[in-house]
């Protein structure tokens, strides 16, 4: 077992606030904080914090570890680490795995090499639908038994109103929640960028805005109808983000998460034809970025989640129609969130931790405030390094991050996850 | 210049001086042996991954009469058919020593992932339904010929009519004719422009046939049919078809261009050879002498442009 552990000399965000504190771990929990615990004789370890900011640990909402299916690409190991160097405890797996993770076996599969990893929690999410095929529901309480609670078929919408309907009312009684990629499946045929002037200009087939902003629609409405849980994956339009508005202010039972891509990078980015920029949805304007950053800013947006897609490089450099969308985000979020977002730090901090960690339903042991008794699974970032990304440097198995040189601000230093360092100055330690 | 990807990279200066050098190339090709050893000893690659005739050997044809080598690759006899990934295939030619690749690929933007693996000159002979530049550039040198202008083509209205959406000739004609100061108007239904067109539009060719020095058609392609951008191959051609009611309401001097190949019956309902205006030969004719004007451009850097007869 690990000895204790002394988080020292850095300011402590959550949920409570801000303030200058010393962090004492032992057995897994918060054994005491304050200042000048006294505490550095009795730990095993020190870990310096000068400078920087102790927080509950992150949690991604979003991410493909690629595992079981495509273990060349990413395995539960390689994003556990990438995701332990972004200062994220917990992860929620997409069930887009081959086999997809519709039943019990998969998903105890998917948990346990994650706990085999050891570098963060790993939460599979369930599928809506059998295989992902949209034609019959998956064994939702079976699977919530088994511990999932976000269910998505992500990959896929749901594209049938009738079957999504059916989902949410069945969902009612059970404690879960079901995820949906917005996107009307039959607006975006062939579609590789944003429908706009780009598109127009580079000669490739558009995504429009009005895909999205349908879906979250109809799933907005079908909420109200149903009273289900719902939680909107990746929104991207300024719309969208308007809609789900409205859809809290009238009570509707929904969260929503943007990936830092979306309020970072535009359309304008595929002008030179580089599918790294390639992802789903896709990349839009201006005034849809400054609309996501406005949905973090008052709340419409609950969390940043990465949707960490990684691709290997041969697939990435196929002609961009038909190269696959999607781009690493673990190891970058935090870097890309504080470097783009002009937010008090516990708002960012909220995004990246207690707010995805309630709708992953783990507040119990992710996104705690930090005193004593609490799990010990955090994160200490210096909010200032400016840095940049060093593709071969990754610990993600794939290397299509859009950030290659581009500076970000604010590098996680160390991770604890269970009381355990397992990234001390930005080195994994298994 | 180091590449030609699209007219906006060369930009108005590129075109100009490749139109000029387009008249030289002219005059070569006029000759009884029109062959010139201007790029003797450079090696140009054609790589076709799309089907294409005209393309295809009006480069052939012009890196010939530059006494360029030659190499000409074709996408049913390549190893792409094998499973072999675009970046190797462009690595392996380009190890054999090429200077310029040629590439008509059916993927918009494909010349600029190209650009990234080779050090080569890039000449894009059409990606997808993003640009088609030589295609513009020989359209620009036939207008300009055929209407007696000297350089630019300021106030020359053109329309171009059809299926604009997905229409490289058509991207690149935007390009090129507004750089040289033409007033474009797109004649198409919504269906067939893009979210954002480059220029002005209308849905009436009837408003615009009486108003052109330049009526330019694109080829409709049946498979939009499918995709209910038309109701039907009859209506596209009742509404923007050209007649004869409307080409006898053309004007006198105007030209009645086409980048082929042609359908007959659907985009034109006359007889080419019947239209006064009509320099359809000539685009084809001049096609050699633009894309050897691009040819030693790019790669004939420090040579003397080929004025001369040979010796």
């Amino acid at each position: 077992m690990t000895g204790s552990v002394l988080i020292r000399g850095g300011t402590v965000v959550d949920r409570e606030g801000e303030r200058r504190a010393d962090v004492l771990i032992e057995d897994g929990r918060v054994a005491a904080i304050g200042d000048a615990v006294g505490a550095e004789l009795r730990a095993d370890q020190v870990l310096d914090a000068g400078g920087c900011v102790v927080a509950p640990g992150f949690v991604d909402l979003h991410v493909h570890l690629r595992e079981p299916g495509r273990e060349e690409v990413e395995t539960i190991e390689t994003g556990s680490r990438a995701a332990a160097l972004g200062g994220f405890t917990a992860v929620v797996a997409m069930p887009n795995t081959d086999p997809p993770q519709d039943s019990r076996g998969v998903v105890e599969f998917v948990r346990a090499r994650g706990e085999q990893a050891g570098l963060c929690e790993v939460l599979p999410a369930g599928c809506i639908t059998m295989g992902r095929a949209g034609e019959a529901l998956a064994p939702y309480a079976e699977l919530v038994a088994a511990g999932v609670r976000i269910f998505t078929d992500d990959g896929n919408g749901v594209q049938d109103p009738l079957l999504m309907r059916r989902a949410m009312e069945y969902s009612r009684g059970l404690d879960m929640v079901l995820a949906q990629p917005c996107e009307v499946a039959r607006l975006t045929q062939g579609a590789v960028m944003h429908e706009g002037r780009c598109c127009s200009e580079l000669g490739l087939p558009g995504w429009p805005a009005l895909a999205e902003e349908l879906m979250v629609h109809r799933d907005l409405e079908l909420s109200r109808l149903t009273g289900a849980r719902i939680h909107l994956l990746h929104l991207s339009t300024a719309r969208s983000v308007e809609l789900v508005r409205l859809a809290k202010a009238d009570g509707v039972a929904v969260t929503a998460e943007a990936a830092p891509h979306h309020f970072t990078l535009t359309d304008e980015h595929l002008r030179g034809y580089d599918p790294v920029f390639k992802v789903n949805p896709p990349l839009r304007t201006a005034d849809d970025v400054a609309a996501i950053k406005a949905g973090l800013a008052d709340g419409t947006i609950d969390a940043i989640a990465t949707d960490h897609a990684p691709h290997p490089q041969e697939d990435k450099e196929r002609p961009i129609d038909t190269a696959p969308p999607g781009m690493l985000g673990l190891e970058t979020a935090l870097g890309v969130a504080l470097a783009e977002l002009d937010l008090p730090m516990q708002d960012v901090v909220a995004a990246l931790s207690w707010k995805p960690a309630a709708i992953a339903g783990v507040s119990d042991r992710h996104g705690v405030p930090i005193q004593e008794g609490s799990p010990a699974n955090l994160v200490v970032f210096d909010p200032t390094v400016s840095w940049s990304v060093r593709p071969a440097a990754l610990a993600s198995n794939s290397r299509n991050t859009p950030y290659v040189g581009r500076t970000l601000k604010g590098r996680v230093r160390h991770t604890v996850f269970r009381g355990a360092p397992v990234v001390i100055d930005g080195v994994p330690q298994k | 210049m180091k590449h030609l990807r699209s007219i906006s990279e060369i930009g108005v200066d590129g075109v100009q001086r490749l139109l000029e050098l387009t008249d030289t190339m002219v005059d070569i090709n006029q000759r009884p042996n029109p062959r010139v050893p201007a790029l003797r000893g450079k090696t140009v690659c054609n790589l076709f991954f799309e089907d294409s005739t005209r393309t295809r050997l009006s480069f052939e044809t012009a890196a010939k009469r530059l006494s360029a080598d030659v190499m000409t690759f074709s996408v049913g006899t390549s190893s792409v058919n094998k499973g072999e990934s675009l970046r190797d295939t462009i690595e392996t030619v380009a190890a054999m020593g090429v200077d310029a690749f040629v590439i008509r690929h059916g993927s918009s933007g494909v010349p600029w992932q190209v650009s990234r693996w080779t050090t080569a000159s890039i000449i894009n002979a059409g990606d997808g339904w993003h640009g088609h530049p030589t295609q513009a550039l020989l359209d620009a040198y036939t207008v300009r010929q055929a209407l007696g202008r000297s350089s630019g083509l300021d106030g020359v209205r053109v329309a171009i009519v059809g299926d604009i959406r997905h229409s490289r000739v058509a991207r690149s004609n935007v390009e090129v004719f507004t750089a040289l100061g033409a007033d474009v108007t797109l004649v198409a239904p919504v269906t067939l422009l893009p979210p954002v067109p480059p220029a002005p539009t209308t849905d009436d060719l009837d408003a615009v046939v009486e108003k052109v020095d330049v009526l330019y058609l694109l080829r409709m392609q049946r498979e939009r049919m499918q995709e209910a951008l038309v109701p039907s191959l009859r209506e596209y051609s009742a509404r923007f078809g050209l007649t004869a009611e409307r080409a006898r309401r053309l004007p006198e001097h105007a030209l009645v261009m086409h980048p082929g190949p042609m359908n007959r019956g659907v985009e034109i309902l006359v007889d080419p050879a019947e239209l006064p205006g009509a320099v359809i030969t000539q685009q084809v004719t001049n096609g050699v002498a633009v894309r050897m004007a691009v040819l030693f451009e790019l790669l004939g850097a420090g040579r003397d442009v080929p004025v001369e007869e040979p010796v």
